[in-house]
């Protein structure tokens, strides 16, 4: 190493000294820095406790819509019978010996549900509904399995609070444990 | 038929396990090369029934085919295909295909063989457009070209990848009468080149309270999954490189995810973007999807090695015995949770057992090949195949594994595997 790549690499360490809690080795550093707008235009996953949720808004009627158009090829009249998964009813029937997983019997946080849908449905046009649409179609599919009402809104702030029946049901077997802040 | 030529190596290899399995060094009295000029070719017809050769082939007396920029399997392997390719209802590229194990020797999957499991079909990925967000709870959020990664050290390492819902017909009440492949082919083992996620992450500079990365893919389906920041900084790979070429479209190209020994939903393909996080982000296929649903109800989340697992593939459905005499049994063992130490090999549907012989290398997180040799009487039989890890743990019998997680899970099927042997040669799947 060079007189100068020692002091770059130093340099580097009191700078960023500590910043991975690692040793410094010379690594090629060949990425770029990204801007805040870059970052937000790519991330599109929700946190289960809802950040990273967009602005905009939708009621179980607006969903209803929404669906008829755009997901009931697919999952069915009201999330059943349809040729591709099932979105509605099975509660109760996990510890059968014909469980029926849904979304209202055995997703543990409607986080998931927007989540998912924004980034993935509807299956032949991702990424084509806007968020309020998207909030609706998750705002319907939670109201059809009773989880919050026909007239509840969800957005960024209610859509966390609710609360999914299966959620308790869930054994984390990775070690992991939420941080106290 | 005609009896075939006794061989004296095997006259004197004395049983090692009931009904004809012999000892495991009977291959290896003549040495290796006796062995891999095949003295005897399993599963083919026998010599007798063959037509002799012309003294001069025609391949001898005119100029060969021309040289070629790609070349392509022989003609006549043409059947030897991806197999039990099925998408959901109404789509074409959501859903898997198999790896038809029956048909492949050794331990490296070819890359055009390699299973498939896409959740919204392969996506066309130009790697001078394609770019790699690292951010989240970092010093310094970096975006990197496909080009510049390759600047970056890499590691080679021959790692299997298993899909999680691998051999999940074996969780019904009826074995599913299908090839070795169809049933069990969901795994595959490659040659993986590419860049220690680690390095990555450390430019970026890890905020000290993350616990967990978000892992995405530029498919259609954003596939999205949450690996333990453990796993991220240990063994973690971003691979560019499946068998010394570019990753396969299929297989993530230009860049993707490598976990190993982990379900392979989680090496995600073509990866567009890793987020630090302090909490798993619960993705729908961490949630969903990818959880083991037991009998009581409740579900284990986050199960995230394969378990250690094996199967005869030479016999195996899809093949036929072609009559009693000499075979060499031949398998596959792989584990999630580190090496193959031994593969205990039964010809008479478990009472005795012969410990295999496993092909060098024998790697960690790869699937490693086990032999031995089998003089089969020609009678009605059940073979079965068990593996042990360097972790002493053993393959379960389906009725263990039944037992210990209930029938209602779908994924992490690793049960001990029983192929009947009929009198006829042909070879079937049965619980037993």
């Amino acid at each position: 190493m060079s007189t100068r790549e020692a002091l770059a690499v130093a340099t580097c360490v009191i700078v960023f000294g500590g910043c991975a809690g690692t040793a410094p080795r010379e690594t090629p550093n060949l990425g770029r820095a990204a801007t805040q707008a870059e970052i937000a235009g790519w991330d599109i996953s929700i946190a289960p406790d809802g950040r990273g949720l967009p602005r905009g808004a939708g009621t179980p009627a607006d969903g209803a819509l929404v669906y008829a158009q755009k997901c009931q090829v697919c999952h069915g009249d009201k999330g059943v019978g349809g040729p591709n998964d099932r979105l509605v009813g099975g509660q109760g029937t996990l510890a059968s010996k014909t469980p029926v997983r849904t979304i209202g019997s055995y997703w543990p946080y409607a986080t998931t549900v927007f989540d998912y849908v924004r980034r993935s449905m509807p299956f032949f046009q991702p990424h084509s509904l806007t968020d309020s649409e998207v909030y609706a179609v998750t705002a319907y599919l939670l109201s059809l399995n009773g989880i919050i009402g026909e007239q509840d809104v969800m957005n960024a702030e209610t859509l966390p609070k609710v609360k999914m029946p299966n959620r308790d049901n869930f054994i984390l077997v990775q070690p992991w444990k939420p941080r106290v802040q | 038929m005609r009896p075939r030529r006794r061989d004296r190596r095997f006259d004197d290899a004395r049983d090692a396990a009931g009904n004809g399995v012999l000892d495991r060094r009977a291959f290896l009295r003549g040495g290796a090369g006796a062995v891999a000029t095949g003295a005897f070719m399993a599963y083919a017809p026998s010599d007798a029934s063959a037509a002799s050769p012309p003294e001069t082939p025609s391949g001898m007396t005119t100029p060969g085919a021309p040289l070629s920029p790609y070349g392509s399997p022989a003609t006549f392997e043409r059947e030897v295909t991806r197999t039990l390719i099925r998408s959901q209802p109404g789509t074409t590229g959501a859903g898997a295909s198999r790896t038809p194990l029956e048909a492949l020797e050794g331990m490296i999957t070819p890359s055009g063989l390699h299973f498939e499991r896409h959740h919204n079909g392969v996506p066309t990925i130009d790697p001078a457009q394609h770019q790699l967000l690292i951010h989240g709870m970092v010093a310094r959020p970096l975006i990197f070209t496909v080009a510049s990664l390759q600047r970056y050290p890499m590691e080679s390492r021959i790692h299997f990848l298993e899909c999680s819902g691998n051999s999940a017909l074996m969780y019904g009440a009826t074995p599913p009468t299908l090839t070795c492949g169809q049933t069990h082919g969901l795994v595959s083992c490659s040659e993986w080149t590419g860049v220690p996620l680690r390095l990555l992450l450390e430019e970026a500079g890890v905020d000290p309270r993350a616990d967990w990365v978000l892992a995405e893919g530029a498919d259609a389906a954003a596939m999205s999954r949450s690996v333990p920041m453990a796993k991220a900084m240990d063994d973690a790979m971003l691979a560019l490189y499946q068998n010394g070429e570019r990753l396969r479209p299929e297989n993530g190209y230009p860049v993707r995810l490598f976990l190993p020994g982990y379900e392979g939903n989680m090496s995600v393909k073509w990866l567009r973007r890793i987020k630090v996080t302090d909490t798993p982000t619960m993705t729908k296929d961490e949630t969903s999807k990818y959880t083991d649903l037991r009998a009581d109800g409740t579900s284990l989340m986050f199960t995230y090695p394969m378990e250690v697992k094996s199967v005869i593939t030479r016999p195996a459905p899809g093949l036929k015995m072609t009559g009693p005499g000499l075979y060499e049994l031949s398998g596959i063992a792989w584990s999630g949770r580190g090496k193959i130490r031994k593969v205990e090999v039964s010809a008479d549907g478990g009472q005795t057992w012969a410990e295999a012989v496993l092909a060098a290398p024998v790697l960690a997180y790869a699937l490693t090949r086990f032999r031995i040799a089998w003089k089969w009487n020609g009678a009605p039989t059940v073979l079965k195949s068990r593996a042990t890890d360097d972790a002493g743990r053993v393959q379960p019998t389906r009725d263990e594994l039944i037992a210990q997680q209930g029938a209602n899970v779908v994924y992490h099927y690793h049960a001990i595997q029983a192929w009947r042997v009929e009198s006829t040669g042909e070879v079937k799947n049965v619980y037993a």
